[in-house]
């Protein structure tokens, strides 16, 4: 088996490859039922929308809350700006994200499917509409494509069954959670796109053929965008425990000097550059670090830019795609962007920065849903890994706007 | 009327989070509450003592049946929509928990129809309807009830993410495709 | 096994009113806009119907009390 999985077969500037090719390249799903949930739970897969729950586990409480009205929601929403690789899947291998919704709608007897693509990713949207298409009757009768409103928290589990529902993309106030009561009431598997890919593949070859990839302990392999400062920035797809140093050299290698690593997206964690270099991308492995994965973004942070600077920026709009309906996130998030671009725009102050502090503990955890926490660990990040910068800002120049 | 018109304005001041040094915000409701349980007591009383008036020939019909007394029928019949609006207000207002904050809202919103009501009946079958201590009394609670209301009505929403809440929604509004 | 109360609260719902942090300051406290900051833990037996108060003076009805049996 070569070291692509979901990148392998066609070129991916080929456009989306088509039922007939995809069948005859990888045959038909073997595994269903009760051997592919445990076969999920043996590999090891893990959610690749942001969470990295397991995904095994995650179908088996969902096969006991099922019935038969069960849904399945493909979230291919994709709201994080510098991630591409759900895309990506989307637009070229849209067939393995569309067999392992219709084995989830199988095994879990869901009675319908809905796809939840991004608004704003057309050649995406597209792409999922056209093989879905070419789908058998039984497949698409009972699937729906819903577009995600263009916001940060469209992708998020109960803004996404809200849209679907209700035709609002607003997280609602968990218990319940959409597992026990999604869209229509139903229990409701919400999966990402890239997790959905991985388990057609885990139905044709099984769980020790998905643990045979992996280095340095960790199983399978994984998609992640390397965004910015290096020769070749993109989606990769790489062995699970690869390092970061492993993947920068893959995309070709800086482009510059970097001092810093931002891990997971907006909602991840700001490392220096020194500490990051060495850690091996895979979800297990990072928690035990204290730090996640998420969608698996991996930014690159030159050294020639200002971190203070970067934060602010994108904290600036963390507060704007809150969702306004709790008191705690909307204002905290603001007014900690508020303080975290004074002291980006007029130099650091001690009022500032123990506002900075004060608030990142009273916001976290009183908002509805994730948004909040995500915006306050990055923010905690911030202030760790570029402390020094924070506490001299502006003695050094300031670079120019992003 | 003096207690009705109270306790409006008080639900008033309520929802405009009425407060001021050693007012504390948690009193306004809590007296419109108590002053509402009041006024339904002494309504209560009101309608008996009408009832039993030898003078009106009333019955009890009429408390329950708009419009079914021969003496001001009109006048009388008002009062007793006012009555039953109330009755449906306190009810709801205190099985709050159960029907949900929804219900519960549009119902109060009837006290805007409840109040006027009471006052015009308080006109129309009052046999002291013009002497000068009732117009007095009369003239103090309505403009008091009026200036709250309008009040209200200037003041941009209590709720401080009411308009930033309804510009997020307005923007992730979408039917998916059927 | 004994019987807990946890003050749990809508996030959504609420809007700021304050109510609870005037009825129950043992326990809840406003942050710089006006919005509930509540103790972790179980509420203690004095406490619990004070709490009961606050939950039920709450004008959207955000509050709400669970109740948890955990072993001795």
């Amino acid at each position: 088996m070569s070291g692509l999985r979901l990148l392998a077969g066609p070129d991916l500037g080929a456009g989306p490859e088509g039922y007939a090719d995809h069948v005859r390249r990888l045959g038909q799903p073997t595994l269903a039922g009760r051997a592919l949930i445990e076969a999920l739970v043996r590999s090891g897969l893990t959610g690749r929308g942001g969470a990295s729950f397991p995904a095994g586990l995650k179908w088996r409480a969902l096969a006991s809350a099922s019935n038969g009205s069960a849904v399945i929601v493909v979230n291919g929403a994709e709201g994080e700006p510098q991630s591409h690789k759900d895309r990506l899947l989307m637009v070229s291998r849209p067939h393995l994200v569309l067999d392992g919704a219709f084995l989830a709608a199988r095994t879990l007897r869901a009675a319908s499917v809905v796809v939840y693509v991004g608004e704003e990713h057309r050649a995406a949207y597209a792409a999922m509409e056209r093989a879905l298409r070419e789908r058998q009757q039984a497949e698409r009768r009972i699937t729906r494509m819903a577009a995600a409103p263009h916001r940060y928290v469209a992708g998020e589990s109960s803004a996404a069954v809200h849209l679907i529902d209700a035709g609002i993309a607003t997280p609602t106030t968990t218990p319940p959670h959409p597992r026990e009561q999604g869209v229509a009431a139903a229990p409701t598997l919400m999966q990402n796109v890239e997790t959905l890919a991985h388990i057609a593949l885990i139905a044709r070859y099984g769980d020790a053929w998905y643990r045979s990839a992996g280095r340095r302990g960790a199983a399978g392999t994984l998609l992640v965008t390397i965004a910015g400062g290096v020769a070749k920035p993109g989606v990769l797809e790489i062995e699970a425990g690869t390092t970061i140093a492993e993947a920068v050299a893959m995309c070709g290698g800086l482009s510059e000097p970097a001092c810093a690593v931002l891990l997971g997206g907006y909602y991840g964690n700001w490392l220096p550059a020194a500490k990051a270099w060495d850690l091996p991308l895979d979800a297990e492995a990072l928690r035990a670090g204290g730090v996640g994965l998420g969608c698996g973004v991996i930014g690159l942070q030159p050294a020639s830019r200002c971190g203070v600077c970067d934060t602010a920026r994108i904290m600036r709009y963390l507060a704007e795609e809150s969702s306004a309906q709790c008191g705690p996130c909307f204002f905290g998030l603001r007014a900690l962007s508020d303080a975290c671009n004074r002291v980006a725009e007029r130099g650091t102050n001690r009022d500032d920065m123990a506002r900075l502090k004060r608030w990142a503990v009273e916001v976290e955890g009183r908002g509805a849903c994730k948004h909040p926490d995500g915006a306050v660990m990055f923010m905690r990040s911030a202030l760790s890994t570029f402390a020094d910068e924070f506490a001299s800002h502006p003695a050094h120049w300031r670079q120019q706007p992003a | 009327m003096i207690l009705l018109s109270a306790v409006v304005v008080l639900g008033v001041l309520s929802s405009l989070r009425f407060q001021s040094t050693g007012w504390p915000r948690f009193l306004t409701p809590a007296l419109h509450r108590n002053l509402a349980l009041m006024t339904l007591v002494f309504l209560g009383l009101h309608i008996i003592t009408a009832v039993v008036d030898p003078f009106t020939h009333l019955g009890w019909l009429a408390a329950v049946v708009p419009f079914s007394s021969y003496y001001r029928t009109l006048w009388l019949g008002l009062g007793t929509i006012a009555f039953e609006l109330l009755v449906a207000i306190v009810v709801t207002s205190l099985l709050r928990n159960v029907i949900g904050q929804a219900a519960w809202r549009l119902i109060h919103w009837l006290a805007y129809a409840s109040w006027p009501v009471a006052v015009i009946h308080g006109f129309g079958t009052g046999t002291d309807a013009l002497s000068a201590w009732f117009v007095a009394l009369s003239i103090v609670c309505v403009v008091s009830v009026t200036i709250a209301i309008v009040y209200r009505l200037l003041q941009p929403p209590a709720d401080p993410l009411a308009s930033a809440r309804g510009e997020f929604r307005s923007g992730v509004s979408r039917r998916p495709n059927q | 096994m004994k019987t807990e109360a946890h003050m749990t609260i809508d996030r959504i719902k609420c809007e700021g009113h304050g109510l609870c942090a005037e009825l129950l300051p043992e326990l809840i406290r406003l942050d710089d806009w006006g919005y509930p900051i509540i103790a972790h833990g179980p509420i203690s037996k004095p406490l619990a119907p004070l709490a009961q108060r606050a939950v039920a003076a709450c004008p959207v009805l955000a509050l709400a009390l669970r109740r948890e049996s955990r072993p001795r």
